[in-house]
């Protein structure tokens, strides 16, 4: 018969074992994927792979359309994007207090951040491509901008809210309109918080296939006509690693690092701003 | 800010004194009217800045709104064409142009299940570590690392899934599954067919490697809401770390804890590329959680573009709300228990 002390001791170092392993299970797959990726992906990491187009099967070539439509496609919802988050997420740090518009809108709006992405490809298809009649960059663009809106509103709001209220106070004692208050104080003070959270926002769409492909899909060629389909890594990579060609999928896993080590760079920086 | 709205709300008036020069006055009655037409002028500017705030938040409103408006516009045609045998029909049949849901949302909730099963207890135990047990200088880099992991796209999970972990699933893990499971009555059902690697159950746990971030960073952040208080009182009662983290942080989080669990089986309901590199993409229903299947995200993944006719894009466009109404129930769940969660934070227990 064990006493009872033992046998709570020894359930205590029963769980505590498992709680350490369960963090060594984790951190297994991390090093995995990471060392894989690396392996895979390191030697296709050329120069070619920034200078040459994306190849025919059995052709040599490299990223550079879907680097460059990723690029434009990435910049350029987020210029959509990140002006509505940042007023929308002042909205509901500074004028929705006790109002309906905001309480609703924080509830949908973490709803939004988390919604399938997929859902939100099909929708920009729906309203967008089946009107217009054809993929684009452009509907691409809004897929994403519509994946950026809800991660800046979030951060957008936690930030504004950091900001101690006298300096509010200070500033209208002064005389300033709100306007004036919002823009000349909170958004100075807040300025990293904001940053951190729209490179967060770019870290997020910069891996995001699924919007893609009914938007933009995917072109084999250069192209910069925002209103024809346009090359974009992850659509590439997906392509690229279903395909039975041996040199394609080299190529996948160099997109594949290549987008990894951007995201886990933009991330790192994130956190880099935020802390300072 | 409704207290300091309008800060000068009154201007006061120009002085009028009888005896006063006549330039004196002019100037004071121009210095006043060019102040009470600045005021003006900022409460119009005021007002406008307002006014694209509120416009912006709207948006966001009607959003969500949008997508399932257009979502339910589109996949009329074949809730028309289908009715309720759209739910439960097994085939999917392009040519012949029947179409049922049954075997992408069973593929979607078998999925989910088996990542959460593998998820959260890895993940409570992570969380557990690195909230009591993990020395000091390592809580730092290694909470750093989970987050970081939640960050990796989704579709290298599903590479590294197709290529490197079905193989070495086929090979070293599923023949033993069988051996184990296989022979025992009604359990053996799951584990039955070939070998192939890829499947309902590769993509389960493909799915769980990628919620176990997101899972432990909410619980971690959630454990940390526990007061010392509490726990240094068990602590000096004489309980165990384990009892201290079952009877104590475990009850005051309960519903936090919820809370994030649903956020992670939010994000695995509808994820899709990770899914559509391992499930095989068959339109068949199996017992056998080897043979492939299929989810609701990576049938659209596969298939949308290729779509021809009017009842195929609709019946995509259909499992595409069901998808988006499952997931929209799972997070409004999760995110009202982890607000009850906050409610209670720093009221006395």
């Amino acid at each position: 018969m064990i006493s009872i002390y033992t046998r709570r001791r020894m359930v205590n170092a029963i769980n505590l074992t498992f709680s350490i392993l369960a963090m060594l299970f984790g951190l297994f797959w991390l090093s995995w994927i990471v060392l894989t990726l690396f392996e895979m992906g390191a030697h296709a990491l050329t120069l070619d792979l920034f200078l040459q187009m994306t190849p025919a099967p059995g052709e040599q070539g490299g990223l550079l359309n879907a680097i460059a439509g990723s690029l434009i496609m990435v910049v350029l919802a987020v210029l959509v994007g990140t002006p509505i988050g940042i007023m929308a997420g002042t909205y509901l740090a500074e004028f929705g207090q006790g109002g309906w518009l905001a309480a609703v809108t924080r509830f949908i709006n973490d709803i939004l951040l988390s919604a399938p992405s997929i859902v939100i490809g099909l929708f920009i298809y729906s309203v967008y491509v089946a009107s217009v009649g054809h993929f684009s960059g452009w509907a691409g663009v809004l897929a994403l901008a519509l994946i950026v809106i809800p991660v800046v509103v979030r951060t957008t709001e936690d930030m504004l809210r950091l900001i101690p209220n006298s300096l509010r106070e200070a500033a209208a004692a002064l005389g300033a309109p709100q306007w004036k208050i919002v823009t000349l104080v909170t958004w100075r003070v807040s300025r990293a918080g904001i940053l951190t959270g729209i490179l967060l926002a770019i870290a997020r769409i910069s891996g995001e296939t699924a919007p893609l492909l009914f938007t933009a899909l995917n072109n084999q060629f250069w192209n910069t006509d925002m209103n024809r389909p346009m090359a974009n890594l992850p659509v590439v990579i997906f392509q690229f690693a279903m395909s039975p060609y041996e040199h394609w999928q080299e190529l996948a896993w160099a997109g594949a690092l290549l987008i990894t080590l951007s995201v886990l760079g933009l991330n790192v920086l994130a956190r880099f701003i935020l802390r300072r | 800010m409704d207290n300091f709205s309008s800060p000068f709300v009154t201007v006061a008036k120009p002085y009028r004194d009888p005896t006063d020069l006549y330039k004196l006055k002019t100037r004071k009655t121009m210095a006043a009217s060019h102040l009470a037409s600045r005021m003006k002028r900022q409460r119009i500017v005021d007002s406008i800045f307002r006014k694209i705030a509120w416009f912006f938040t709207l948006i966001v409103l009607i959003l969500l709104v949008a997508i399932t408006l257009s979502l339910f516009l589109g996949s009329l045609p074949a809730f028309k064409a289908f009715g309720v045998n759209f739910f439960i029909s097994t085939e999917w049949n392009p040519v012949k142009e029947k179409f049922g849901a049954f075997v992408p949302i069973i593929g979607t909730l078998t999925t989910s299940v088996i990542a959460l099963c593998i998820a959260v207890p890895v993940s409570f135990g992570i969380a557990l570590f690195l909230t009591e047990l993990s020395p000091l200088w390592l809580r730092r880099p290694l909470g750093t690392a989970i987050e970081l992991l939640a960050g990796i796209p989704s579709i290298i999970y599903g590479m590294w899934g197709l290529f490197v972990f079905a193989p070495f699933f086929a090979h070293a893990i599923q023949p033993r599954l069988q051996d184990t499971f296989g022979q025992l009555p009604g359990l053996g059902l799951l584990f039955d067919g070939p070998l192939m690697g890829i499947g309902v159950l590769t993509a389960g746990i493909i799915l769980a490697i990628m919620v176990i971030p997101f899972i432990a960073a909410v619980m971690r952040d959630v454990f940390e809401v526990v007061p010392a208080l509490l726990k240094e009182s068990a602590y000096a009662l004489g309980a165990t770390t384990w009892e201290v983290i079952w009877k104590v942080v475990l009850p005051y989080t309960r519903i936090g804890v919820v809370g994030g669990v649903m956020l992670g089986l939010g994000r695995a309901l509808g994820e899709t590329m990770a899914v559509t590199f391992v499930i095989g993409n068959a339109h068949q229903w199996h017992a056998s959680l080897f043979m492939p299947g299929n989810s609701i995200a990576s049938a659209l993944a596969n298939e949308f573009t290729e779509a021809d006719g009017e009842l195929y894009t609709s019946s995509l466009i259909a499992l595409g709300l069901i998808l988006f109404l499952i997931t929209l129930i799972v997070l409004a769940l999760s995110k009202i228990l982890l607000l009850q969660l906050k409610k209670h934070e720093g009221k006395a227990l």
